[in-house]
């Protein structure tokens, strides 16, 4: 068991107008990482922005730290860290200076020098906000988001837009923050963030927590895996389905190229490889894989993730 | 958690202590605003070439006795107009569509703090822009007379009127529509709020609503006090305070933050 939640948020409904963002979402997020997958529309930042106390919810609790966001967000706010998907920074002032500014803000915060060398920010030099590239923006937000040395850290969609370098250096300090002990919750629409990033993941669909686990429980459970080999085409599918377990499925998918769909084990991969033994055929390109997050959110929902 | 990490981001949550955030986000605001060229033209450059233009060409009858003892205590109150008003309505209508002022509420700042860092931040403007236009005014010719106590009262409370009415404008319209809804009242104002023009140029009933808005209550005011001598303005201050509590109190009301 790991330590008391970081986040908790029960029954939460939140609506816009006509319009049911969350509709009775509940989710439980513990010290690590936590990543709040789903596809765009998901409910994914509104949930995040009640947990920052930005919203009222209709109804349903909200607790982080302990604490309620709106209630007690005096006591929250110093020990919270927060990255907007956008925006922020007042567009006439210089990154080391609003960095500098929301540092002041804080008792105790990060050597800013330090932490603008960390993020590459020091090739800004003078530039005013609104000229910084989208990456540089996107850094300057979330060194806005820990310079207070909080507790936990929400980031929403840290690297939306971003090249690959600099999605990398946002993922090590991802991890460096979780390696200091401080928890993070992220939203992501990229499977791969997810996978590479989060102790815990919670899947959102229209409004609600579908599947919550770590990467390798959601894979494991939710989705069975794929065995493929390759042989001469018109091998007897139906005798290959006898020899294995009731729960699985086999079929050839072109001439000479087989599948195997169910819970491969190497007791699976066994029968497999004796039943070609057993008719002459020398397996090829024989490939084991392991369902992904991807999979998994397509089976849960029927959407492509990435939209 | 297995992993070791540097220690760099160990957490140490606190705020600082409020005095020292609000005179940093005071700080800020004011550097935001000085190096802002569009807010410089408005707060400086405009009331300064009116002083000087209007003080030394003989363009408007502005009645008996020097023309500058007319026209600066009309500047000082649209130089209070452009920094509490213009300038604060468009800068903050900025600041809440780039998500600034949504940033900030979720800092250790509180959101009144924000408020009263904006406040001093358009007091500390206001200060370099009366030493800056006195100056200009002295040059010039000027020589008031009146009490300074009343001096201050009038700007104060003309400095909450303008605010108010800014802030009400910069919560509830897009951040375009305070920028041209603002320019346009200053246009306006100064044109029929006797800073550079007597009120007494325009027809009586037009004077009796003229009258009435706060850029008149100020520059009326002020000249009354610098020019004339006169005590306490009660009239004029009553204006603003009544523009102060409804501009304010509707502020407070119907401000949007995102």
């Amino acid at each position: 068991m790991r330590s008391e939640p970081v986040v908790q948020v029960q029954a939460l409904v939140k609506r816009y107008g006509t319009k049911t963002a969350v509709d009775g979402l509940d989710l439980v997020a513990r010290a690590g990482v936590t990543a709040v997958l789903g596809p765009n529309g998901a409910g994914k930042t509104t949930t995040v922005e009640t947990c920052e106390g930005y919203r009222k919810p209709d109804s349903g609790t909200v607790r982080v730290l302990g604490l309620d966001p709106v209630g007690q967000s005096r006591e929250l706010r110093p020990r919270i860290g927060v990255m907007l998907q956008s925006g922020g920074v007042y567009s006439g002032s210089r990154a080391d200076e609003m960095l500098r500014h929301v540092a002041k803000l804080h008792a105790h915060p990060l050597d800013v020098g330090a932490l603008i060398e960390r993020l590459g920010l020091d090739s800004c030099g003078r530039t005013t906000y609104r000229r910084l590239s989208g990456g540089q923006q996107q850094r300057l937000a979330l060194a806005m988001a820990v310079v207070g040395r909080p507790e936990l850290v929400f980031l929403d969609e840290p690297t939306a837009g971003l090249d690959p370098q600099a999605r990398r250096a946002t993922w090590d300090l991802v991890r460096d923050l979780r390696a200091d002990g401080v928890s993070v919750i992220l939203t992501t629409h990229y499977m791969d963030e997810a996978e590479q990033l989060a102790d815990d993941v919670a899947i959102i669909d229209g409004g609600r927590v579908i599947a919550q686990g770590s990467p390798e429980e959601l894979c494991r459970g939710g989705a069975e895996n794929t065995l493929r080999f390759s042989g001469r085409p018109g091998l007897d599918v139906g005798s290959l389905l006898k020899a294995l377990p009731a729960d699985c499925s086999a079929a050839e998918l072109t001439p000479g190229s087989y599948r195997v769909v169910g819970k491969v084990d190497p007791q699976l991969l066994a029968t497999v490889t004796s039943w070609c033994a057993q008719h002459g055929v020398m397996p090829e390109k024989i490939s084991v894989e392991r369902h992904t997050l991807e999979d998994v959110f397509l089976e849960l929902t029927g959407k492509e993730l990435r939209s | 958690m297995t992993a070791t990490g540097t220690g760099m981001y160990t957490p140490k949550p606190g705020a600082a202590p409020l005095t020292r955030m609000i005179a940093a986000q005071a700080a800020l605001e004011t550097k935001m605003l000085l190096r802002n060229g569009e807010q410089l033209l408005l707060t400086v450059v405009i009331p300064t070439l009116l002083l000087v233009l209007f003080s030394t060409v003989d363009i408007v009858d502005t009645g008996a006795g020097e023309a500058v003892d007319f026209l600066a205590p009309g500047i000082l109150a649209l130089a209070v107009m452009s920094t509490a008003f213009t300038g604060q309505a468009i800068a903050t209508g900025f600041e809440r569509r780039y998500g600034v002022l949504k940033r900030l509420a979720s800092s250790p700042l509180p959101r009144w703090g924000l408020m009263t860092a904006k406040t001093l931040s358009v007091l500390v403007t206001e200060v370099l822009q009366v030493v800056l236009l006195t100056v200009i005014a002295f040059a010039l010719g000027w020589s008031p007379h009146g009490n300074p106590f009343a001096v201050l009262l009038l700007l104060v409370l003309g400095t909450a009127a303008f605010s108010g009415l800014g802030l009400l404008m910069a919560g509830t319209l897009k951040a375009e529509a305070t920028l041209a809804a603002a320019n346009l009242v200053f246009l306006l104002l100064l044109v029929g709020g006797g800073v550079i023009v007597p009120l007494d140029k325009f027809p009586a009933a037009a004077q009796d609503v003229l009258g009435l808005l706060p850029i008149s209550a100020l520059s009326d005011g002020l000249r009354d006090v610098l020019r004339h001598g006169a005590g306490m303005p009660w009239a004029d201050l009553g204006i603003l305070g009544v523009w102060a509590v409804v501009g304010l109190a509707a502020a407070g009301k119907f401000f949007r933050w995102e």
